[in-house]
């Protein structure tokens, strides 16, 4: 299969890899997807007390455009409010990233990712 | 070294320039070109010797009579002959087929189709090492068993049947048994005189022959019946119709002829080539080998990296031209039926990758694809939520995952 160049560029230089602390209060992760599935994605947000995400990690596992996927969304949000965060699409990640459709789901893995994380940081806030 | 390296030997491999060189000789009009089903003239006649010849060498790689081979398109008609061919001839006798589920789709895909003509199919499992046990294939046979269909050596992970324990067994209970044996022709010593299998499929283009070719064996003694799926000319004794394509037979031939002649020295090639690729890598964390490595072919190294999807590390891999057992490319987000069936964990399984290596591979490849695989397996690691669960002595088996 011929990857765009949009994910080449972000399986070869992924931004924000990593992981923060999960105990942190200020930390929201969102872990989904499946070893079974093969892709698997933990996406964490660290939000400032007025409610900005100011810096975002990831970890995936799975194919180059989930990669990619996880790794574009973790540029994307930083310095949104999470409700902004929330309202992500991901038509907007597959367009980015010009995913053929058989790669639809790691964009939507990616916006499932993304809204788990800002619902785990609400929890802990109430 | 000519990037990228070819290590996919198991889906197909290149022609031998000798075996080339004898059909490009079959072909214009200076040369062997005639129908050999042709009888009033010297081209027909010199096609016809051409294809003789051809047969004979087929038959000799498997201590088998000439007379046994029949040409076929490649080895998927050669399974879709054998099976539907017994089926159909054979069903007042009974409606029973046993198979496994680690058979290629050619097989398990004729059965399916038997299935919907009414026919019964059992498909045995294998063990977790990739082996069907002969005692496994005993247990399953009934009173209205009229075939067992099994692999000599498996396509994926390049394990090898006991086929002679199992044609003892069939033989001894009046079932005619059939074996698909693309991926073991040339790589293990097949020899027809003393094996009791009755029907056995190969193809060309799996032993640097030409793609388009391959043969069904059929037992004359004890003499195994078959109903033809193309009806013609008549050609092939009634049971293959068509015109027989002497470039195609000539070149299977000559692959045949020169896999008995090599056979030694291909697969001690092989094995030094297996062994340094597994000793450069077996130091690496959570790297398995899938099917057993004992009763295996040297040909063929099925590896798991373990926290690593398939498909990202192909990508990683662009020197390497090697098959992801987890069939993620092809659209379809199912890992390998066959590293199922070994009962592989889902993130071992969407973690394999098939190393093939042949005749032309050399050493200087096997070290290139080494250094290349550690530094993908850890990058990609070092990316994986998996791995860093498994470091914090996570159990991956006991965690709820969230599906989507």
């Amino acid at each position: 299969m011929a990857y765009s160049e949009e994910v080449l560029e972000h399986y070869e230089n992924p931004r924000n890899v990593g992981k923060m602390d999960d105990n942190d209060s200020h930390v929201g992760t969102g872990m989904v997807g499946a070893p079974a599935c093969g892709d698997v994605m933990r996406l964490q947000i660290k939000v400032s007390d007025d409610g900005i995400i100011e810096d975002a990690k990831f970890k995936t596992y799975g194919c180059g455009s989930a990669i990619a996927s996880s790794s574009l969304v973790t540029e994307w949000v930083k310095g949104m409010t999470l409700e902004q965060a929330s309202e992500l699409k991901n038509t907007q990640i597959a367009d980015q990233l010009a995913l053929p459709p058989v790669k639809i789901h790691c964009s939507v893995l990616a916006e499932d990712a993304i809204k788990a994380a800002v619902e785990d940081y609400k929890k802990k806030q109430s | 070294m000519k990037l990228p390296i070819y290590f996919d030997y198991s889906a197909t491999t290149p022609v031998d320039p000798r075996v080339a060189e004898k059909m490009v000789a079959c072909l214009t009009l200076d040369g062997n070109f005639g129908n050999p089903a042709s009888r009033s003239h010297l081209f027909g006649w010199k096609a016809e010797d051409a294809v003789e010849t051809a047969r004979k060498q087929v038959a000799d790689l498997l201590s088998a009579d000439p007379r046994e081979i029949v040409w076929t398109s490649g080895a998927t008609e050669s399974d879709n002959l054998a099976i539907k061919g017994v089926a159909r001839f054979y069903h007042k006798k009974g409606k029973h087929i046993v198979t496994s589920r680690i058979e290629h789709k050619a097989v398990l895909d004729t059965c399916r189709q038997l299935e919907r003509e009414g026919f019964e199919v059992t498909y045995l499992d294998p063990d977790s090492e990739g082996l069907i046990h002969p005692e496994v294939v005993a247990d399953a046979i009934r009173e209205d068993t009229i075939l067992v269909s099994l692999m000599h050596v498996n396509n994926e992970i390049g394990t090898i049947t006991d086929i002679a324990a199992i044609g003892e067994i069939t033989r001894a209970k009046g079932v005619i048994f059939h074996v698909d044996a693309a991926q073991s022709a040339g790589k293990v010593e097949i020899d027809l005189t003393k094996l009791k299998v009755d029907l056995m499929s190969f193809s060309a283009h799996k032993i640097y022959g030409p793609k388009g070719i391959g043969a069904l064996y059929v037992r004359r003694k004890p003499r195994i019946r078959l109903e033809a799926i193309m009806h013609g000319g008549g050609h092939e004794r009634g049971m293959r119709s068509g015109t027989l394509p002497t470039h195609q037979i000539v070149g299977m031939g000559e692959a045949f002829r020169l896999a008995k002649e090599e056979l030694a020295a291909d697969n001690a090639h092989m094995l030094s080539l297996r062994n340094r690729l597994w000793e450069g890598l077996k130091d690496m964390e959570e790297v398995h080998i899938n099917g057993s490595f004992v009763q295996r072919v040297p040909a063929n190294l099925n590896i798991s990296f373990a926290f690593v999807e398939g498909e990202s590390l192909l990508m990683s891999l662009k020197d390497l031209a090697v098959s992801s057992g987890s069939a993620c490319t092809s659209a379809s987000l199912e890992p390998s039926y066959v590293l199922r069936a070994l009962g592989l964990s889902d993130e071992l399984a969407h973690s394999s990758i098939r190393f093939s290596f042949g005749r032309f591979t050399t050493e200087d490849e096997i070290d290139h694809a080494i250094g290349q695989l550690k530094t993908a397996v850890s990058k990609l690691r070092e990316l994986s939520p998996l791995w860093d669960m498994y470091k914090d002595g996570v159990d991956l088996s006991k965690v709820e995952w969230v599906h989507h």
